[in-house]
């Protein structure tokens, strides 16, 4: 199935100080289950340190993991510092504790997919191997 | 089992009245007629070594459980408020929720604390906003629980300048500070400094309470957040018990005795949490197996000669993983249980997670209905009625023996080869919770493990709190309300003194004393949050992570 096709990067990061892991790191072993490669940035990230990992190491997807509810204000710096620096083939997608009614508000910011308390780890390896610019046929 | 006449239990206080539908009342505890040697090594009576049954001997007939809700938010004026609402709804205790901030050591005008300030508790900078907290709140009347470890020294050095300033006596303070480091870096992630400085502060506020303030407990040893981690249930036991151990190994270093301390050490108990099957019978002997496992290993180990030492002191809990997003009115369901799995393991305070949980704060309405599941067990249940009431049942005594001793191998396998810390330190233990979660996370999404109305019986239902309805709604003024409040405080200091402070406290970090009297007058000399953990950062240095994935 990836013959075809190079691995698919994903950094997978905790902005903000909000330091529930669970969830990213379930992520983090689908995605390698998957046969991903997944580089994890630990907690507490700034904008500034999710970006420079994204670079320097190439990625193809940045999943941040929030369940502080601070989504908002991280996702408006992230995607202006993305589009700063031409990253914009890079799949940005948001997972955590996400209000349906701000989906279409992160949407609009470029954020591509939102997976929030009803998404199963599932829908996220198919979202991400289908869309991203690595993995799609 | 045998009717009984209340043997063993001896009546140190007045015991509430009790009766059955039929009339008649209801024995304080049922018993064996003649308890024989295996009764007294593995049970006892309540109030009686190992603790099996409980620690006191009239358990809910002499006093209910603590009820208390997580709540504290925005600003120290809000936070006020909802402490009187609380407390007005019938509430017997507090427990208050810091900020990340706070928790952090960020204060409130910090860069880096911008989208956090006051969302998920209060912002506390300095003494005034824990002053102002608990105005109207006489604090030798109403415990307070804390959550709050990194900088718990300096907030409970603010707590206790609130009491003084209220002029309440500290040894009349009632409370816990959750000061539980070593499950920051397992779980819950609000950590600051490296494993070894968080041990000292750790135990200096463990020293310091016992002998300044006894009746607040100086660490709550913290199952919970382990168990969301993606702990089993035999871990979810094993693993505080073993941050407890390296806790006393640290005090005993300093060349006390365990009767000199642990009295003011309790723990912060899981029902419903981790990974794996709920089950409401293990659960209740998981709790019961605690306290034998505790009181044996104090009495057999340490050679605790204090009855308190022995006496394993804990509160229950959850947090959100097994509240469903989906259908959540059925978490109301979920949260009696846990609670009912609480009680009748004979906990001494229950806080359960809200029906809502799964989506934010939690709202009034929640909150509420969490209090009233307590309410109702407590008063229309009949289960409080009668004290460790399945006792010598064949099938909790055989579960109970049969955690226990899986609890009991996985202490002996990590204290055999030097206790729990050098594997938190290489992230052996966080990587297995990982792996455990995920394992968890896959069997739900096989149906293997049933989540009713998530992956069997599910309908199509209209999720209404997904669209926000009814939920809590954060305070966007908090943070500049915050920031003016700080600025006020800051503004009415002698920077002279500010400046000698922090250079005394910077000495006492660099040597072996005691650092609580030091953060309590540095809370006078009206420093904040930020500026103590900023002196103690550049002491002890800044925990960097291990791979943990």
């Amino acid at each position: 199935m990836m013959s075809t096709n190079k691995r698919i990067r994903v950094l997978m990061a905790k902005p903000g100080l909000d330091g529930h892991d669970r969830g990213v790191k379930v992520i983090i072993h689908a995605l390698r289950d998957a046969g991903m490669e997944v580089i994890y940035s630990g907690l507490r990230q700034t904008v500034e340190q999710i970006i420079a990992v994204a670079i320097q190491e190439n990625v193809d997807v940045i999943g941040l993991s929030i369940l502080s509810g601070s989504y908002m204000g991280i996702a408006r710096r992230l995607m202006a510092r993305i589009k700063e620096e031409g990253l914009d083939d890079c799949l940005v997608i948001f997972g955590g504790n996400i209000l349906e009614r701000d989906v279409a508000g992160l949407k609009s910011l470029g954020v591509a997919e939102v997976f929030n308390h009803h998404a199963d780890m599932t829908e996220v390896v198919s979202y991400i191997r289908n869309n991203a610019a690595a993995g799609a046929a | 089992m045998a009717k009984s006449k209340d043997n063993g239990a001896k009546k140190e206080r007045p015991v509430r009245e009790a009766a059955y539908n039929s009339g008649k009342p209801v024995p304080v505890v049922y018993g064996p007629d003649a308890p024989d040697e295996g009764y007294r090594e593995k049970l006892g009576a309540p109030g009686e070594y190992p603790y099996t049954r409980g620690i006191y001997p009239t358990m809910y007939r002499g006093s209910l459980w603590t009820m208390r809700q997580y709540a504290g938010f925005s600003t120290s004026a809000d936070t006020n408020a909802r402490f009187h609402f609380l407390l007005g709804n019938g509430q017997t205790g507090l427990s208050m929720a810091y900020d990340l901030p706070t928790q952090l050591g960020l204060d409130s005008d910090d860069e880096a604390a911008q989208d956090d300030v006051g969302r998920l508790g209060v912002a506390v900078d300095t003494a005034q906003d824990m002053a102002d907290v608990f105005e109207g709140i006489p604090l030798d009347k109403v415990s307070v629980s804390h959550t709050i470890n990194s900088t718990a020294a300096i907030i409970q050095a603010f707590w206790l300048i609130a009491a003084e300033r209220q002029g309440v006596a500290l040894d009349k303070l009632r409370g816990t500070f959750q000061n539980d480091m070593l499950k920051e870096y397992i779980g819950r992630g609000t950590w600051i400094f490296p494993p070894r400085p968080s041990m000292r502060l750790v135990a200096d506020i463990i020293e310091y309470n016992a002998k300044h303030c006894p009746r607040v407990n100086a660490v709550s040893v913290s199952a919970t957040h382990i168990a969301e981690t993606g702990a089993t249930l035999a871990q979810d036991v094993a693993f505080p018990i073993l941050n407890a151990l390296a806790y006393i190994r640290e005090l005993t270093s300093r060349g006390l005795h365990v009767d000199d301390f642990v009295p003011t050490m309790s723990f912060h108990l899981s029902v419903g949490g981790g990974v794996g099957p709920f089950n409401l019978l293990e659960s209740i002997g998981k709790l019961r197996a605690a306290r034998r496992i505790w009181a044996r290993t104090m009495k057999e180990k340490y050679g605790a000669k204090n009855p308190k030492t022995m006496q394993l002191k804990f509160s229950t809990g959850n947090c959100g993983s097994r509240m469903a997003a989906r259908e959540p009115l059925n978490n109301i369901v979920r949260q009696t249980l846990y609670t009912l799995a609480a009680v009748m393991g004979g906990t001494r305070s229950v806080n359960m997670a809200c029906f809502d949980e799964a989506f934010e704060i939690p709202s009034d309405e929640s909150i509420r209905t969490a209090l009233r599941i307590q309410q109702v067990i407590a008063h229309e249940s009949g289960v409080a009625d009668t004290v460790d009431p399945l006792a010598g049942g064949y099938a909790v005594e055989a579960v109970t023996d049969q955690v226990e001793e899986e609890i009991q191998a996985i202490v002996d396998d990590y204290e055999s080869r030097g206790g729990i810390v050098p594997f938190i330190e290489s992230g052996e233990i966080q990587r297995l919770l990982a792996r455990q979660a995920y394992e968890h996370q896959r069997k739900i999404a096989d149906g293997e493990q049933v989540w009713v109305g998530v992956n069997k019986f599910t309908s199509e239902e209209e999720d209404r709190m997904s669209a926000g309805e009814g939920l809590y709604e954060a305070d966007d003024s908090a943070l500049e309300k915050q920031k003016e409040r700080l600025a006020r405080v800051k503004a009415a200091r002698d920077e002279g003194e500010v400046a000698a402070q922090l250079e005394k406290l910077a000495r006492a970090c660099e040597s072996k004393e005691n650092l609580v009297p030091y953060l309590m007058e540095s809370a006078r000399a009206r420093l904040t949050v930020g500026e103590m953990t900023g002196v103690m950062r550049g002491a002890f240095g800044a925990y960097v992570e291990p791979s943990v994935v």
